[in-house]
């Protein structure tokens, strides 16, 4: 193990590492505490310069009351609920079958459909951005979530297909064979022997593309404009603009549109990071 | 061809190429309409003046022409070379917390977790924070260099200083995402290598240089991939933290981009779609090289 392990050092290393620990902690979340310290202050605090000092009183229920009973927040949260649901859906079901027959199958330009998937994913939002929303203005699904999500999983097959066909690549190919012999059709192949392995893949994928859509912004801006579609990270600032210098309401809305995402990942822990690693060992 | 072959049906026959069309159809026609065939439009775009309501007028090479002698053009150029080569500081700052992390202590998954944790959150969500952080009266920084006697800066207003602070911003989440590359990358060094190399009386930065890193390969490339493709695609954080400002002091390109085609200035659609060519070129050299690097990689698993 590398770096040595702080057990074979001496008492006062141990001590130390362990004192740092914390320590270092709270400075890289430095920023975000002093938001979550905010997001509980009366707004008083404020105008009297208590930034820093003990809250004058603890209002946490009020501003988070305020914040999901006399704003537009429930329904940008709902908004982005509605849009990221159906796009994990639809992108986890079209990358299950491209990368089953991207990784199965052998067949001239295989590999090019593949890297056609990767360069894909990885292009700048922009050089998308006049003729995608031109397309969605035009079929009329401009404002609406439908027109978002289907630019969404769109875009997410990209990076989907990479992830479940390298996936698919490293299951036993055997498995596959013998069904071949047995006479089992290849959609039931799909079905019955290969859908069921890929199960920790499709749980990976789909709480890694619920943080990506929830978190996306620019999409959101570019396509939608009102409360009626917008998600919340777009909805944040109308929110911010609604509550102005009231930075213990503003700090306890960022807080409640970082939630979702931040659950998640808490809850999914094991495949969220399987997920993104995915290829960071050989 | 003997009997059995030929009493099957053409689809039979075929299936080994069918199946694989028809798996493939849904995915392609998504990706073709939304992603591939709007690269090869915004280059038509480019090469008209387009308000995106009216009449398009060809104007051939023109808007590329105007773009030259943009100062905003240059500025945000420039300003996407701080945001790459500093974006890349990540690789290092994750590596480091990651071997301060790789420990076996109580509670050090939970650190690991509350490390990592930046990288949930929306860029929007990051960017509020760390204006906030910067605020001139109200903020965390300047209180605590008040605190220290060292006077307060306003990072975001300053021309000079506004584009750091964003970057700043940005490798939070940046660094937590290369942090959890590598410690996944640690977990498979191999501790032969490891024990062969201090009975080598190899230690700490020899140690690290030699025969850690190497391991370390394929994380690297995934940290470097990632984090050029975030610095490139930086948008979020300027549009929420300065909006470009003070006096377009931290416009990227694809902010830029976004301002012509879309903002207060009117709809420039042609122009907007140059300066998005130009940024997709500067992408495509680096995503001609990652392809590059993973052709190599199916190449050789292929022997």
């Amino acid at each position: 193990m590398f770096p040595t392990p702080i057990q074979k050092r001496s008492r006062a290393a141990q001590l130390t590492y362990q004192s740092f620990l914390p320590l270092a902690l709270i400075l890289w979340l430095l920023p975000l505490l002093a938001v979550a310290l905010f997001s509980i202050r009366p707004l008083s605090d404020f105008t009297n310069g208590n930034y820093w000092g003990m809250p004058s009183s603890f209002d946490m229920f009020a501003n988070y009351g305020r914040v999901l009973f006399e704003s537009d927040m429930p329904r940008y949260l709902l908004n982005s609920l509605w849009i990221t649901i159906p796009t994990v859906i639809g992108a986890v079901a079209l990358s299950c079958m491209t990368g089953f027959a991207l990784g199965i199958y052998r067949f001239r330009g295989n590999l090019l459909i593949f890297f056609m998937f990767i360069a894909g994913n990885f292009v700048p939002f922009q050089i998308l951005m006049v003729p995608v929303r031109d397309l969605t203005v035009q079929t009329g699904l401009y404002d609406t979530k439908t027109g978002l999500i289907l630019f969404h999983i769109a875009f997410q097959t990209g990076f989907c297909t990479l992830f479940m066909r390298n996936f698919i690549r490293a299951l036993p190919f055997e498995l596959i064979e013998a069904a071949r012999v047995e006479g089992v059709k290849e959609w039931r192949i799909f079905w019955y022997v290969v859908l069921p392995l890929m199960r920790p893949a499709i749980a990976a994928l789909s709480v890694l593309i619920f943080t990506f859509i929830w978190n996306d912004y620019f999409w959101a801006i570019v396509l939608t404009q009102g409360p009626n579609a917008q998600p919340v990270t777009a909805g944040i600032t109308a929110f911010n603009s609604q509550f102005v210098a009231q930075y213990n309401l503003m700090s306890a809305g960022s807080i409640v549109a970082a939630i979702p995402p931040v659950v998640m990942f808490f809850a999914m822990q094991k495949h969220f990071i399987a997920g993104l690693t995915l290829g960071a060992v050989k | 061809m003997n009997a059995a072959v030929h009493n099957q049906t053409w689809l039979q026959r075929n299936k080994m190429t069918v199946t694989p069309i028809l798996f493939l159809i849904p995915g392609i026609l998504f990706f073709t309409i939304y992603v591939i065939s709007p690269i090869f439009q915004s280059f038509n775009i480019s090469l008209y003046e387009w308000d995106g309501l009216g009449d398009a007028t060809y104007i051939g090479l023109g808007n590329y022409q105007e773009l030259i002698h943009d100062r905003s053009f240059n500025m945000s150029l420039w300003n996407n070379v701080k945001w790459l080569v500093l974006y890349l500081l990540a690789i290092p700052g994750g590596l480091a917390i990651a071997l301060f992390l790789n420990q076996t202590v109580p509670g050090i998954r939970l650190y690991k977790s509350l490390f990592f944790f930046p990288f949930v959150l929306s860029q929007v969500v990051v960017g509020l924070v760390f204006s906030w952080f910067y605020l001139p009266r109200v903020g965390l920084l300047n209180a605590v260099l008040g605190y220290l006697g060292l006077g307060s800066i306003n990072v975001l207003g300053d021309p000079a200083l506004a584009t750091y602070g964003v970057i700043a911003a940005g490798l939070w989440p940046q660094t937590a995402y290369c942090m959890i590359l590598y410690l996944t990358g640690l977990n498979a060094v191999d501790p032969e290598q490891i024990e062969a190399g201090r009975l080598d009386g190899a230690k700490g930065w020899r140690m690290l240089w030699h025969i850690v890193l190497p391991q370390l390969r394929p994380a690297t490339f995934i940290a470097f991939v990632v984090t050029i493709i975030g610095a490139l695609r930086s948008f979020d954080l300027i549009s929420i933290m300065t909006n470009g400002g003070p006096f377009g002091s931290t416009r990227v390109l694809s902010f830029l981009m976004f301002e012509k085609a879309l903002g207060e200035y009117g709809f420039r659609m042609g122009y907007g779609s140059a300066i998005a060519v130009v940024l997709f070129l500067i992408m495509l050299v680096f995503i001609g090289y990652f392809l590059w690097s993973m052709w190599r990689d199916e190449r050789d698993a292929r022997r």
